[in-house]
């Protein structure tokens, strides 16, 4: 008789998984600030990482905990930060540098409201246009934003394989619903999922910006034997800089481009009863849940309602979305927030029917009930 | 025998984009003489800067080099270390770099006494963005952002990293090669954090603006106001009033952090075996 494998299910709380989910990923250096709601998972990390021989530091702000994981991973080793939107502010200017130079990384973002101080301790999805737009300049975006424990934690890993294939920073983006919620997750086995390392070059000379077919170039650790050189400034294939037009013209669209190649590999996103809807919510972390229930309450009143969850919400599978949106005579977007994800619905999915949203900055999350009543006016 | 300053120097490079009379090209000649004297191997340096004109020396030198943002070079290179302890890493920035928009982290890497090499090269200017005042900038002198005089007090860098808690720390003027070599040598030798206050001049926008002249004119008033810290006890509180010591200011042995996190993650493994 076969033995099956015990599974491994915990009660976790999100910021928690994201820290198991690290680990697994590979993830070896954390350097953190502490910062409400997201301190549990710099916390988790200062106890976990000396455990499996990695090494954690509090650092001095949030500047220098982002410029921490980019040096380590710069030395070859997978790197992660946990903040909320002040610290995420904070960030953004070394952000773009982890963008222009081309430096994987993971920085988990459980927003709060904002702006400013707002309110550390409630949840919000304030930030989903700082996530994009935030950091100088055009840099590719990637953002994922869990709805459940468990997915954090798969979500975590897929952003630090993301961000290991694509040679960039990624985001992940949670809300403090997700990130203090408790719930059932399955913890899995390092051979049981799939874990992406950055791909490495194979030759000298190495030129650490020459690349091939996929648009990404090879990335070695430094004392790794392939000396290189690594500047924030517009830089051609060796390295280094460069105010030749051509060059500087090739090198900005390069990073956005080597993105847009790639991107069907890195888009993720559900549908649920979207197939024949006539009205359609578009949601996203823990305001997709209150959206399901709502869907599913106006199917049993007769009403063909369905729900696009973006789980990548950078890049966002427009194609999907202008699938789901194709019958439907209204799209409704709730988000903890004054209106930002509305925006880049409203520019893919087009207008012709209302595109409305449910907007609540009250530091409570927006309920069923809301949801439903707008999707019965 | 003679230092081959080209098995370090990236020749293709060259020419650098420093002016004419700037000081930082002796500093760069000093830090490959003591890499050379200490048999240090390119591939296992990592040379991290910021922004500014000594945040352009990492693209001159063969090593794994990284040109990071405007006064965050301690916090990447902290990152670095860390994750590779067995690198060495020596960081290089400017007064503004260090001392104005990276003052947190110049603190709190000197609080931390990680292994790594830092370099100032102090010039008492921001260069780079055509001469304004810095927080080195000598009290009364003119900059383009203090044109009746600058009206505040400078930073004394070695005090600023003593207080902080480096574990070595020194100050060298370029014009005193011996010393400037002896310092850095010594600060690359030191188990822990080292600070080099690495004097030089910059006679395009200092010199220019506060009338001192060209730049040996300039490493003449320099010497006016230091004084060798041998002679400490010699000179008078008189003879010292206002003047800046030079030389091997302060060494200590502090635990070393990728050291201690090393015996925790032992002990936490042998607690873990023992169970």
């Amino acid at each position: 008789m076969e033995m099956e494998e015990k599974r491994n299910i915990k009660f976790l709380s999100g910021n928690e998984a994201c820290g198991e989910g690290a680990i697994i990923a590979g993830c070896r250096f954390f350097g953190g600030y502490p910062i409400s709601p997201s301190s549990e998972i710099a916390e988790f990390m200062s106890k976990r990482l000396p455990l499996v021989g990695g090494t954690f530091i509090q650092m001095e702000d949030e500047i220098a905990s982002i410029g921490a994981i980019l040096g380590a991973s710069l030395a070859g080793v997978k790197s992660m930060t946990a903040t909320s939107g002040p610290g995420l502010s904070l960030m953004q200017e070394n952000i773009g540098f982890g963008a222009m130079a081309e430096i994987p990384t993971v920085i988990v973002d459980v927003m709060r409201g904002g702006p400013s101080t707002g309110n550390p301790t409630g949840p919000s999805q304030s930030d989903v246009m700082a996530i994009r737009w935030g950091t100088h300049g055009d840099y590719p975006a990637v953002a994922l934003c869990p709805e459940s424990v468990n997915e954090v934690f798969l979500l975590t890993i897929e952003a630090f394989n993301i961000a290991e294939f694509l040679r960039t920073p990624v985001v992940l983006a949670m809300d403090e619903i997700t990130a203090h919620m408790r719930e059932k997750v399955e913890l899995l086995k390092e051979k049981d999922v799939k874990i992406v390392n950055r791909k490495k070059p194979e030759k000298t000379p190495y030129l650490p910006y020459e690349y091939g077919e996929d648009l990404i170039p090879p990335l070695p650790g430094y004392g790794e034997g392939f000396r290189f050189h690594v500047t924030g400034l517009n830089h051609d294939k060796t390295g280094f800089p460069t105010n030749k037009s051509e060059l500087m013209e090739e090198g900005n669209r390069r990073i956005m481009d080597k993105l847009d190649k790639n991107k069907d590999k890195v888009i993720r996103h559900e549908e649920f009863m979207t197939e024949d809807c006539d009205v359609l919510v578009v949601a996203f972390g823990s305001s997709a849940r209150a959206a399901k229930r709502a869907v599913r309450n106006a199917r049993e009143k007769g009403i063909k309602a369905g729900l696009f969850r973006p789980i990548t919400l950078y890049p966002l599978s427009e194609k999907a979305l202008q699938k789901a949106a194709g019958r439907a005579k209204k799209v409704i977007v709730p988000e903890m927030n004054l209106g930002q994800y509305i925006l880049i619905v409203e520019r893919v999915v087009g207008h012709g029917f209302p595109i409305v949203g449910i907007n609540q900055v009250d530091g409570e999350p927006i309920s069923p009930s809301k949801i439903l009543s707008k999707i019965e006016e | 025998m003679a230092v081959n300053y080209f098995n370090y120097l990236r020749k293709e490079k060259m020419p650098h984009i420093w002016c004419a009379g700037c000081g930082h090209g002796m500093i760069v000649k000093s830090i490959i003489r003591a890499i050379d004297k200490l048999g240090w191997k390119n591939d296992e340096i990592a040379l991290v800067s910021g922004i500014g004109c000594s945040s352009r020396t990492p693209g001159y030198l063969d090593f794994h080099t990284l040109h990071t943002t405007h006064g965050r070079a301690l916090a990447f290179a902290t990152g670095i270390k860390l994750a590779k302890p067995n690198l060495k890493v020596i960081v290089v920035g400017g007064d503004g770099d260090m001392m104005a928009i990276g003052g947190n982290h110049f603190i709190h890497a000197c609080r931390r006494n990680i292994d790594m090499k830092l370099i100032v090269y102090n010039n008492n200017i921001y260069g780079m963005t055509g001469g304004q005042a810095s927080p080195t900038t000598l009290t009364d002198a003119k900059a383009t952002t203090a044109p009746y005089g600058f009206l505040e007090e400078p930073f004394d860098v070695c005090n600023m990293a003593i207080a902080s808690g480096a574990t070595f720390v020194g100050r060298a003027l370029d014009l005193d090669v011996p010393l400037m070599d002896r310092v850095i040598l010594e600060s690359f030798k030191h188990k822990g954090f080292s600070v080099v206050d690495a004097w030089s001049q910059c006679p395009t926008y200092f010199g220019r603006f506060n009338k001192w002249g060209s730049a040996s004119e300039m490493m003449e008033r320099y010497k006016q106001i230091i004084y060798n810290i041998r002679q400490k006890d010699q000179l008078s509180e008189e003879e010292k009033k206002g003047k800046y010591p030079v030389g091997i200011l302060h060494q200590i042995e502090r635990n070393e952090f990728c050291e201690r996190y090393q015996r925790l993650r032992d002990s936490l493994k042998e607690k873990e075996e023992a169970e």
